[in-house]
């Protein structure tokens, strides 16, 4: 019990609050038997993740709810496009004329299919288990138009294992892994995965042999209305591509094709920062992920083996803008949960040694928002622990799959807010770009390239502390 | 079960925080002669709300079970019926205790978060379960050569499996349409979902009515289990776990799990956006047309946990709490709910007609006002944290 920290000011009442504190400096100071020690203090306001765009609901909804002083008819609009967040999409025509236009080849019918409770996917369980939120990007070598990839010229930009009745699918989606293992110097050992994707079953003739596979697992879905709030300045003032501090980090930003403005612009999203804005994330997820046409993304997604003139669509484009700025208005309001146990002694020593050993070097935890077109996520005080930049993260992670700026071996650094409620939500802990790390432990084991020094660290660091900094980022 | 509500005389600040470290109470320097109102006699009398619902709730779904078990022992219309009211009545119980979600209590976190999504998860693919309007060969019933053997634990996998929400195999709006079936009808007539109690009987109408009775009985039963462990999580160690939390983490607790009842998943999620879709799909429950009473109740339990009081149960409350430190907006918040309630309470019934016409339709501007109403009520509700010093 601190009661120094204003915090944590009791809530008896007023009179003890008034007349309280200043006692309690004597009296505390009387009890205490350890005077040679002095507990780690949280900082002020350390668990509010989100600024005043915090909730405190720790239940498997925790990612589902939407940031306070929203206006009614904002929070009408988070509605709706929850609701199109959630509803299966069904194959044209159909009697719900809103929500028909699935396919004909998609990744999921949903988009809770993969980001299930606006959480994080994960790998398929067994081959041919369809949309828990793996998928496949698919590139060639090269650049192709507006500085982006080149999709492969028969499956597309992205592999879609599933397909409308009547259509086959591309084909499935096999992942096998092969062990890795990381020893400490304290002669543990973790068994890591290594995973192989294979496409399989092929109904449109052999993969392209140059073809780049990139694997994307769904990342939940708090708090990016935020990240979109950060001022551009602010984030490129992280950037250090020539490593001019000399500590080993070289964030450099990605600056990706913008549909609506058509010109390049820094990108945030995605796990290679791949997208510019929340709203081109979410119509190029119902593009690739689902078969859905918008007036951002009007082509379908089809190849040359079928007459796609003939396969009925859900109109033109499938979800009216009206409805897109519906779920791309959600997806931006959807509040980040507060930290848990924040305050805990062993939390706090993990959080010192999580700044000593420099995984903050990336994570930043702090960040101002600016002004924003959504007042109530303006001007807020965020810990999202990430730069948005891209790093390299050496050749073990690597997909070999540039896009725009980011090499294959490069990826933005992840916002670790959330990170410790995704076993709430999704029942399972598996983390980084395509699932392989099984828990946060491994995920850090994976880092290799600019953070291999700082892997390094940890490893040298005794058990105790280890667990002490596993601690800390499960309360984020 | 009545609490007398006390108050704490304070004779001394110095003497309370000695007491932090000693047993030593003897300290009496006049500092200030103050009633307070003592905040655990609030989280103690809201456990005591808390119980003496979900005590209900258990003993009117263990009332629905027994009206089952008797329509599938012999189904009648009789029977039949008896089992639709049964269900009726189990709702108005249940309908109250969802003012304890969003509490970070037993019902949606913890070892048993699973729980609210078992016994009231919605909307559901109806096709998911049973036979639909075009498709008689539909859902887990009609499971080809009936191989899916209907099982309570096989039934729980099949919940949102797939991570599909939709895919809703339990509860009570499972239960619900094996009794009402499909809304077919235009929400104009009023007229809920016409199952004929036949589909029970054998060589009755639609087919596996020997597989359907299995499947009635055995969701009836696991609602009595989920509710039993509602009951008993609360009994074996949340109440006193709850009851250690700090007040401030309790009080947070109560107030907002309230305030986005009413103002989120109330307000938004279950009026606004059927409201907005004008789909009965977005109606809570929209096989029996008993939403209007789900809506009703939910607005209900926020009162009784606003008010601390459930049926014979009546304490110190949260409204107790912020009337002492501001009386005004104490008076301010007493008066947005009587709006709401009186809001509430004029939208028509079925909810299906009451929205069916939208937003600009005589009855969709009734449930326009009504969540109105219940978002000032929400969101005024979050504005006591700073008097309350629960921020």
């Amino acid at each position: 019990m601190n009661l120094l920290n204003s915090k944590k000011k009791g809530s008896r009442h007023n009179l003890l609050f008034k007349y309280g504190m200043l006692l309690l400096l004597i009296v505390s100071a009387s009890c205490s038997n350890t005077d040679d020690y002095t507990p780690l203090v949280p900082e002020e306001d350390e668990e509010l993740s989100g600024g005043s765009a915090t909730s405190f609901i720790f239940s498997p909804d925790a990612f589902g709810f939407s940031v306070d002083g929203l206006s009614l008819d904002d929070q009408i609009t988070f509605g709706v496009g929850n609701s199109l967040f959630n509803q299966s999409w069904v194959t044209a025509p159909a009697s719900t004329t809103a929500r028909d236009g699935l396919g004909p080849f998609f990744n999921a019918r949903s988009c809770s299919g993969c980001h299930f409770k606006d959480g994080r996917g994960r790998p398929p369980a067994f081959e041919g288990e369809l949309a828990h939120g793996l998928l496949l990007r698919l590139t060639l070598p090269g650049i192709g138009v507006n500085g982006g990839t080149i999709p492969d010229p028969i499956y597309g930009g992205q592999f879609q294992d599933n397909s409308i009745f009547g259509i086959d699918r591309e084909g499935v989606l096999s992942v096998t892994y092969e062990t890795v293992v990381v020893t400490y110097s304290d002669g543990s050992s973790v068994d890591l995965q290594k995973p192989i994707y294979e496409m399989v079953d092929l109904n449109y003739g052999a993969m392209n042999a140059g073809v780049q596979v990139s694997p994307r697992v769904a990342n939940q879905m708090i708090g990016l209305g935020l990240l979109d709030a950060i001022p551009e300045a602010v984030i490129l003032s992280y950037e250090d591509e020539n490593d001019v501090n000399g500590d080993g980090i070289s964030g450099r930003p990605n600056y990706v094709y913008d549909v609506n403005t058509a010109n390049l612009k820094l990108g945030r999203f995605g796990w290679k920062a791949n997208q510019p804005t929340v709203k081109q994330q979410v119509a190029a997820a119902f593009s690739g992920d689902l078969g859905i046409t918008s007036s951002l993304f009007p082509e379908e997604n089809c190849n040359p083996e079928l007459n796609c003139d003939e396969i009925s669509n859900g109109g033109s484009p499938e979800i009216p803008d009206e409805n897109l700025d519906n779920v791309a208005f959600y997806a931006a309001t959807l509040s980040v949960p507060a930290r848990r146990d924040f305050d805990n002694e062993e939390v706090l020593q993990g959080k010192e040694l999580f700044n000593s050993i420099n995984c903050s070097g990336c994570h930043i935890a702090t960040f101002e928002t600016g002004a924003y077109a959504i007042d109530a996520l303006a001007n807020q005080t965020i810990r999202p622990y990430t730069d948005l930049l891209l790093h390299d993260m050496g050749d073990a992670l690597s997909d070999g799959a540039p896009e725009f700026r980011a090499t294959g071996n490069e990826w933005r650094t992840p916002p670790l807010w959330g990170v410790g409620l995704i076993e709430t939500v999704n029942d399972h802990t598996n983390l980084l770009h395509d699932g392989r790390a099984r828990n946060i432990e491994e995920a850090i084991l994976w880092h290799g390239g600019e953070a291999e020094a700082i892997k390094n660290s940890f490893m040298a660091l005794n058990k105790e502390e280890r667990t002490k900094i596993i601690a800390f980022i499960e309360t984020l | 079960m009545k609490r007398p509500i006390s108050k704490l005389y304070v004779l001394s600040a110095f003497a309370l925080v000695l007491s932090a470290c000693s047993s030593d109470d003897n300290g009496t320097s006049e500092v200030d002669e103050k009633e307070v109102l003592v905040r655990a006699e609030v989280m103690e009398n809201y456990t005591d709300v808390v119980q003496a619902n979900y005590a209900a709730a258990l003993a009117d779904a263990q009332a629905l079970q027994t009206a089952i078990d008797t329509f599938v022992a012999d189904p009648t219309e009789v029977s039949f019926e008896a089992a639709k009211t049964a269900w009726l009545a189990s709702r108005e119980s249940y309908g109250t205790t969802e003012a304890f979600r969003f509490a970070n209590g037993p019902i949606d976190t913890g070892d048993t978060e699973d729980l609210e999504g078992l016994l009231n998860s919605w909307p559901m693919d109806e096709a998911y379960v049973d036979y639909v309007e075009g498709d008689a060969t539909a859902g887990l019933i009609n499971d080809t050569d009936a191989t899916f053997e209907i099982t309570k634990a096989n039934l729980v996998v099949k919940n949102g499996e797939g991570d599909t929400e939709e895919n809703v195999s339990v509860g009570y709006h499972a239960i619900e349409f094996l009794l009402w079936g499909q809304d077919l009808t235009d929400p104009s007539e009023k007229i809920s979902g016409q199952r004929p109690y036949t589909d029970f009987v054998d060589e009755g109408t639609a087919a596996n009515q020997d597989r359907r009775r299995t499947y009635l009985q055995v969701v009836a039963a696991l609602l009595v289990d989920n509710l039993q462990e509602v009951v008993d999580a609360w009994s074996t160690s949340y109440e006193a776990t709850f009851l250690a939390l700090s007040e401030k983490e309790a009080l947070n607790n109560m107030l907002g799990s309230i305030a986005e009842l009413s103002s989120s998943e109330l307000a938004v999620e279950r009026m606004a956006v059927a409201l907005n879709n004008q789909d009965q799909e977005d109606e809570h429950s929209c096989f029996s047309d008993n939403t209007h009473r789900d809506i009703r109740l939910n607005l209900e339990g926020v009162k009784n946990v606003y008010t601390g009081a459930y049926g014979s149960v009546i304490g110190l409350s949260l409204a107790d709490l912020i009337a002492e430190v501001d009386a005004d907006l104490a008076s301010e918040l007493d008066t947005l709910l009587a709006a709401a309630e009186t809001a509430v309470n004029a939208t028509a019934i079925p909810f299906d007609f009451a929205i069916v016409q939208g937003k600009t339709g005589v009855e969709g501007a009734k449930v326009q006002e009504a969540v109105v109403a219940l978002q000032a009520f929400g969101n005024k509700l979050l504005e006591a944290k700073t008097p309350l010093e629960i921020n």
